[in-house]
């Protein structure tokens, strides 16, 4: 009898089939065990819905309950149904910094991912040093205020050293930040600059993942480094892009801090961001609710162009193997 | 057991995080210490010493002083109120207090009985709001006036005498224009009155640029819109009606942007709020001359190897000068903690007592006519002429001073009229194009 002594006495009935008892024996304990895992999940998880509710989740409702209100969060919200939804259609700094916005993005996003992979395939193929992989992050590790303030002072029309430098190859000074033309491209590239290093690690680490027998055979079949970028890096990479161009445009289009310290939005608007018009419509003008009602905007903006992406580039699915 | 416990002891944790959050602010007020807030980091000694001689006279109150940079200032005061983390005394500016009093969230302070004769002219009066009540008590004022380079002035042949006595109109800028060009030298060194003079190729400006202006243009365009005769507002105070589709004040507007195209003033492209206003610009050698507040005195003093003077406005088509006249107040919050303590500083602030050390450290002109005279007198002492400053408070027969414009919706005035000007003078629109930015904010103000 050994089973029996090792198990509580109470749990063997007396008389009955030694086989049957066994077998619900062990279900019990199975369901018993789940149980307690389930718990444990349970605690382990709390932490982060906790977050998600009081984070994510309540903000986004609230958020939408007061698009339909007009709010200067010192007095209660009122209910003006889609009034701002009509003022924002209706609204041509709205319009006008939604093309900004879309403007920065596509240069931001389009040169940052091309150098970015020229970046992690030169790293994968080229050098295995860490240092440089290291170097190739800097400009990430400095803030985005930080790294606008001192591109403002470099590029500034009269005083910067950059266009000390231009005047005195000959050149005439460029109002980097301070022209309609010029300021958003400026802006674009000065957050390429510190956004490159990382997108490229980002990148760099979806190369590692594809294996290497597949460059040595393609070496014997006598490919070139060019041909092998576009028949079997470009395929296989493609997941990890697909995911990494879904993140740097989301966070693209949040451009906010950079605008904020070199242009605050000038000159005459030529900057005024989305993000930027958000927050002066609710920090400058306390139209919290008109503030809300662009922010929905833009999150279904953001909601369709990711679910767009998602779609063309076939993120969740690999040609691995 | 152990679960529950995890459980309880995540709720407690989250619940002291909201806990901690909302109480975080009320750290260092309690019934024997007043919060006062201001942002200007030159005053801070200044009424560190006010501060010392209010806790000698009210034994066991304590006046603690947090300094914020000007632009964080309004955002964390901003968020203060929505918060509860709020001062109880902040130094309050025009340009917000309308939208402050129309929120209700600053203390009526009538029973203080400030009279208008205790400070200089108009500064008390601006602090009433459209509901009758008083809710700041005048600290100080600041005037605007012509600061410029006295080698530069020197080599352009121009004395001071002449610079003092400028007067200028919009049709051809009269001697002003005249002298701004005579400061003027391009790359070949030729002045901007001379002929083959290259506008395209300055190396030094006659007047330097601090941007568009905003709505208020107080040391771009602002002096010689008055000294034409225009008003911001139908009314000195709490107007429904502003005036930036007048005539008058488009002449004045094309007519001063103008002088950039001419190349006596730098393009808007070479100005930045952050990295080069005006002052920079005459630091740096690039500009001549500058219209500058008061409060930058020293800054323009300090400027190593330069020896920089003062001159007044000019003389405008209606044959007065004219400045900006704007004021700061103290205002208590509504929500304040130590409400008693916050009457008694305030009062303390506004008096002669603080006002005359204030001024003593001459670095602001105090509100009161005694604590002015201090302050001229510590400005002598350092060795500053500020009469270009003073004498239009003094001098109201040949003076206009104006003050800020007072109206609500200041905020949105400012958000529509700062790329209105910007694109006048940026993109060279035509100045007719205030009119339907005027009807914009002509429109929110009438709601």
């Amino acid at each position: 009898m050994t089973i029996a002594s090792s198990s509580p006495p109470s749990r063997l009935p007396l008389g009955s089939a030694q086989g049957a008892g066994t077998k619900s024996r062990t279900r019990r304990a199975r369901s018993r065990e789940s149980q307690g895992d389930g718990r444990l999940a349970a605690v382990f998880i709390a932490p982060a819905l906790l977050g998600f509710l009081v984070f994510l989740l309540w903000p986004t409702l609230r958020g939408i309950y007061l698009s339909f209100t007009r709010f200067n969060l010192l007095t209660p919200a009122e209910w003006v149904g889609f009034d701002n939804y009509v003022r924002m259609v209706n609204d041509p700094i709205f319009w006008s910094s939604l093309t900004v916005t879309v403007e920065y993005v596509f240069i931001n996003i389009g040169v940052q991912t091309v150098a970015a992979l020229a970046i992690a395939v030169l790293l994968q193929r080229l050098t295995q040093s860490a240092l440089l992989r290291g170097i190739v992050l800097t400009p990430y590790l400095m803030s985005n205020v930080v790294a606008g303030l001192v591109w403002l002072w470099i590029l500034d029309t009269q005083l910067g050293i950059g266009n000390e430098i231009i005047s005195a190859v000959g050149v005439d000074r460029i109002p980097f930040l301070a022209d309609e033309t010029w300021a958003i491209p400026t802006i674009a590239l000065i957050n390429v600059w510190r956004h490159v290093g990382y997108t490229a690690l980002l990148l760099f680490a979806g190369l590692q993942a594809i294996p290497n027998d597949m460059y040595e055979a393609a070496k014997v079949d006598g490919a070139s480094e060019w041909r092998m970028f576009w028949r079997i890096t470009m395929p296989l990479l493609r997941p990890v892009l697909a995911v990494v161009l879904i993140m740097t445009v989301i966070g693209s289009f949040q451009v906010f801090d950079t605008v904020a310290v070199t242009t605050a939005g000038g000159p005459a608007n030529a900057t005024n961001v989305l993000q930027y018009y958000i927050y002066g419509s609710a920090f400058g003008r306390f139209q919290f609710g008109y503030a809300s009602a662009m922010s929905v905007a833009l999150l279904v903006v953001l909601s369709a162009i990711t679910v767009l992406q998602y779609r063309l580039t076939r993120a969740g699915r690999t040609d691995l193997g | 057991m152990r679960i529950r416990n995890l459980t309880a002891l995540a709720g407690a944790l989250a619940l002291s995080l909201v806990a901690g959050c909302a109480s975080g602010g009320s750290a260092g007020s309690s019934a024997n210490t007043v919060t006062y807030w201001l942002w200007d980091a030159n005053q801070l000694p200044a009424y560190q010493a006010c501060a010392k001689g209010f806790e000698k006279e009210n034994p066991g109150l304590k006046v603690k002083i947090t300094q914020l940079g000007w632009s964080d200032y309004w955002t964390k005061l901003t968020a203060g109120f929505i918060a509860g983390t709020q001062p109880d005394v902040f130094t309050d500016h025009i340009q917000y207090f309308g939208q402050f009093a129309d929120l209700k969230v600053l203390e009526p302070l009538d029973d203080l009985g400030m009279k208008d004769s205790d400070y200089q002219p108009g500064l008390a009066a601006n602090w009433i709001g459209q509901d009758g009540h008083r809710y700041g008590a005048p600290k100080d004022w600041d005037t605007v006036a012509l600061f410029y380079n006295e080698k530069m002035a020197k080599d352009a042949g121009l004395t001071a005498e002449q610079l003092n006595n400028l007067a200028w109109n919009p049709e051809d800028g009269g001697t002003f224009e005249k002298a701004v060009a005579r400061l003027t030298i391009d790359r070949n060194g030729r002045r901007g009155d001379e002929p083959g003079f290259d506008k395209d190729n300055v190396k030094v400006y006659g007047l330097a640029t601090n941007g568009g202006g905003f709505g208020d243009g107080q040391t771009q365009w602002s002096n010689f819109a008055a000294s034409a005769g225009w008003d911001y507002l139908d009314k000195p105070r709490w107007g429904k009606k502003y005036q930036y589709g007048s005539k008058t004040f488009q002449s004045v507007i094309k007519w001063y942007f103008g002088l950039a195209k001419k190349g006596y003033m730098p393009p808007l492209s070479d100005y930045n709020v952050q990295s080069n206003q005006a002052n920079t610009q005459v630091a740096a050698g690039k500009a001549a001359a500058a219209f500058d507040g008061a409060w930058m005195i020293s800054t323009y003093a300090g400027f190593k190897g330069m020896d920089m003077r003062t001159a007044l406005t000019p003389v405008g088509p209606t044959g007065k000068r004219a400045t900006m006249m704007n004021g700061l107040a103290d205002s208590i919050t509504k929500a304040a903690k130590n409400k008693e303590g916050a009457r008694k500083w305030v009062a303390y602030l506004a008096s002669d007592e603080c006002q005359t050390v204030v001024g003593r450290y001459g670095v602001v002109f105090p509100a009161t006519p005694a604590g002015t005279r201090a302050a001229i007198a510590a400005y002598d002492k350092k060795g500053l002429d500020v009469s270009a400053f003073t004498e239009p408070v003094a001098d109201k027969k040949h003076f206009r001073t104006f003050s800020y414009p007072i109206a609500n919706y200041s905020a949105d005035m400012t958000a529509l009229m700062t790329p209105a000007m910007e694109d006048i003078y940026g993109n060279g629109k035509p100045v007719s194009s205030l009119d339907e930015t005027n009807d914009q904010i002509n429109l929110i103000l009438g709601q």
